[in-house]
């Protein structure tokens, strides 16, 4: 099997999810569709075993924080179809103040690790995971450094301000 | 005197005991710490603790331009950095558009396919070590060693290459390089012969890795594993030839599969993946002499350093370095996932770029990180001696592990 056209990919999950699935890019040609907390457990599992599309490998769970958004925490799934060599990637964006969202563990054993990885770094609950715990970080940390506000270096350096660099 | 309870084998054992494997246990080869409910000698549950070399690269990567997140990848799976250091190349060519010439793509493609032997090589021959046979390791270090005396003619390091550039190399093989590469491929081919008479059947070994570990292709799916590993369970999914990158679509190799994905699987799956890759870089080689010699990088002055003479002498390449230098150069506002056949499995880099210097979001999708995930789950009523081994088979690297 070839290789799935994104036209039908979005056409196949618009008819199943009328309203709530929206296509935001395709990028170098991979798809990427948006949708809500409240259905990615309904769209990842569709994708993953309707017969025709068959995502079975969840390639990576991530988080991208946009403070200037409404919506400031993206979680990113890339899902890779084995059978027609086809990837997709699905987001959901939550609010800062609000970061649950149900688990995908119980669609992939591998997203356990994937979604602690998230948790640490952004701070993105997600509910029902059995063990939601930080996984690289100690866990007496009280921060989500990969958030844009946790600064990466000592605030208080004034050697390294852009105006030295004429920027 | 002594209060120790001292037990006979004829004492029921009620209490299991914790063993604490690691973090710097000698057999672990890396920072890996599992703490094992043992009953006797066999593990009833375990549980990972990782993170212990964690060092941001992430969060680093935000602040730095393109070309200086190169010597970051080589940190990841430092037994094979010039896989990572082009899978990041290619990444960022992806995003800007750039088309890299054909002998840049087969002179990628020689680099990786080394640096893929030389993983392979670590990891099957330390697979020997821990099952008891050292002189396979001893033998097999010296081809590791001659294969980064090529990374030390190309590019001058050896362990961490920061190999290449944006666009393709930074300066060209010489005939020294192309002389120890074919030197690489002529002894390489009898070393592995060597090496896999000495191990394949192996009555020991094989005992002793066969049916240990095995996993089926169910399994290895839902737990998003790639690479050999799963390759080893009799899933052929190779990036190499599912989505060909850097010209890999040119060249004719098989991807060989495992039958049961237990430890002998994998070693054998490793095995023929080197002679795979001995394939391809006699391809590459062959393929190479026809192009034209002069050409090692891609015509992309806005991203690619002129060398140091010009900018001294010309004015126009003054101006690139300094844009480049400077990170006054215009990038596209896109997202790009892109993904390499790692040493480990599918290495991916996945860019959210603003249209500035610097990658706004970059995430690794590390395929040891996610391999690794079953190990405490798996290792559930094995033998302790099977758990070393099993580890030794997964191939972890602690520096792609932890990021």
């Amino acid at each position: 099997m070839g290789k799935i056209a994104n036209e039908v990919l979005i056409e196949k999950l618009t008819a199943k999810f009328p309203g709530e699935v929206a296509a935001i890019s395709q990028d170098f040609g991979l798809l990427a569709v948006e949708t809500t907390r409240e259905h990615i457990t309904e769209v990842l599992s569709y994708l993953k075993n309707d017969d025709e599309l068959k995502f079975i490998f969840l390639t990576d769970i991530t988080g991208v924080h946009y403070p200037e958004q409404e919506k400031a925490i993206g979680v990113v799934y890339h899902l890779h179809s084995l059978t027609t060599n086809t990837r997709i990637r699905v987001k959901v964006f939550l609010s800062a103040d609000d970061v649950h969202i149900p688990t995908a563990t119980t669609i992939w054993d591998g997203a356990n690790w994937m979604e602690r990885e998230t948790y640490d770094f952004f701070g993105v609950i997600f509910d029902g995971h059995p063990d939601l715990r930080r996984i690289l970080n100690v866990d007496d940390m009280t921060a989500f450094p990969m958030r844009k506000e946790y600064p990466l270096e000592d605030p208080n350096r004034i050697d390294k301000k852009d105006y030295f660099f004429g920027r | 005197m002594y209060n120790h309870p001292v037990y006979t084998d004829n004492d029921p054992q009620t209490e299991h005991s914790t063993l604490n494997l690691g973090p710097t246990h000698p057999a672990t080869h890396g920072v890996f710490q599992n703490v094992l409910e043992m009953d006797g000698e066999r593990i009833v549950s375990g549980v990972s603790t990782i993170g212990y070399i964690h060092r941001a690269f992430e969060k680093i990567a935000e602040h730095r331009p393109f070309y200086q997140i190169t010597p970051l990848t080589d940190r990841l799976n430092y037994c094979s950095s010039p896989i990572n250091n082009m899978g990041w190349h290619m990444t960022v060519e992806k995003l800007l558009g750039i088309t890299t010439p054909k002998r840049v793509d087969y002179m990628r493609i020689i680099i990786m396919e080394l640096s893929r032997i030389a993983d392979h090589i670590v990891c099957n021959s330390i697979l020997g070590v821990d099952t008891g046979a050292l002189t396979g390791f001893t033998y097999m270090m010296q081809y590791r060693e001659a294969i980064y005396e090529v990374f030390e003619e190309i590019c001058g390091s050896r362990l961490t290459t920061n190999i290449g550039r944006i666009g393709g190399f930074e300066r060209n093989f010489n005939h020294i390089a192309f002389a120890k590469i074919r030197k690489v491929l002529k002894d390489f081919n009898y070393g592995l012969k060597e090496f896999e008479s000495l191990f394949n059947r192996n009555r020991i070994f094989v005992d002793r890795t066969r049916g240990v570990a095995a996993v089926t292709p169910e399994q290895a799916l839902s737990y998003s594993w790639s690479g050999p590993i799963l390759r080893a369970t009799g899933v052929d999914y190779d990036v190499r030839a599912m989505e060909p990158y850097s010209s890999y679509d040119e060249f004719d190799f098989e991807v060989p599969v495992g039958d049961n994905g237990d430890v002998y699987a994998r070693f054998l799956v490793r095995n023929e993946e080197m002679w795979q890759s001995m394939r391809l870089i006699e391809q590459a080689l062959n393929k190479i002499e026809k192009e034209d010699s002069s050409i090692f990088h891609a015509d992309v002055p806005a991203f690619y350093l002129p060398p140091k003479e010009e900018v001294y002498n010309n004015m126009e390449a003054l101006i690139y370095h300094f844009k480049i230098v400077m990170g006054e150069v215009e990038t596209p506002n896109a997202e790009v996932y892109h993904a390499v056949e790692g040493a480990n499995g599918e290495l991916g880099f996945y860019l959210v770029n603003d249209g500035g210097r610097s990658p706004y979001r970059l995430h690794f999708r590390r395929p040891s990180f996610i391999n690794y995930q079953m190990y405490a789950p798996m290792s559930r009523g094995m033998l302790l001696s099977d758990a070393i081994i099993n580890m030794s088979s997964l191939n972890v690297i602690a520096g792609e592990l932890d990021a």
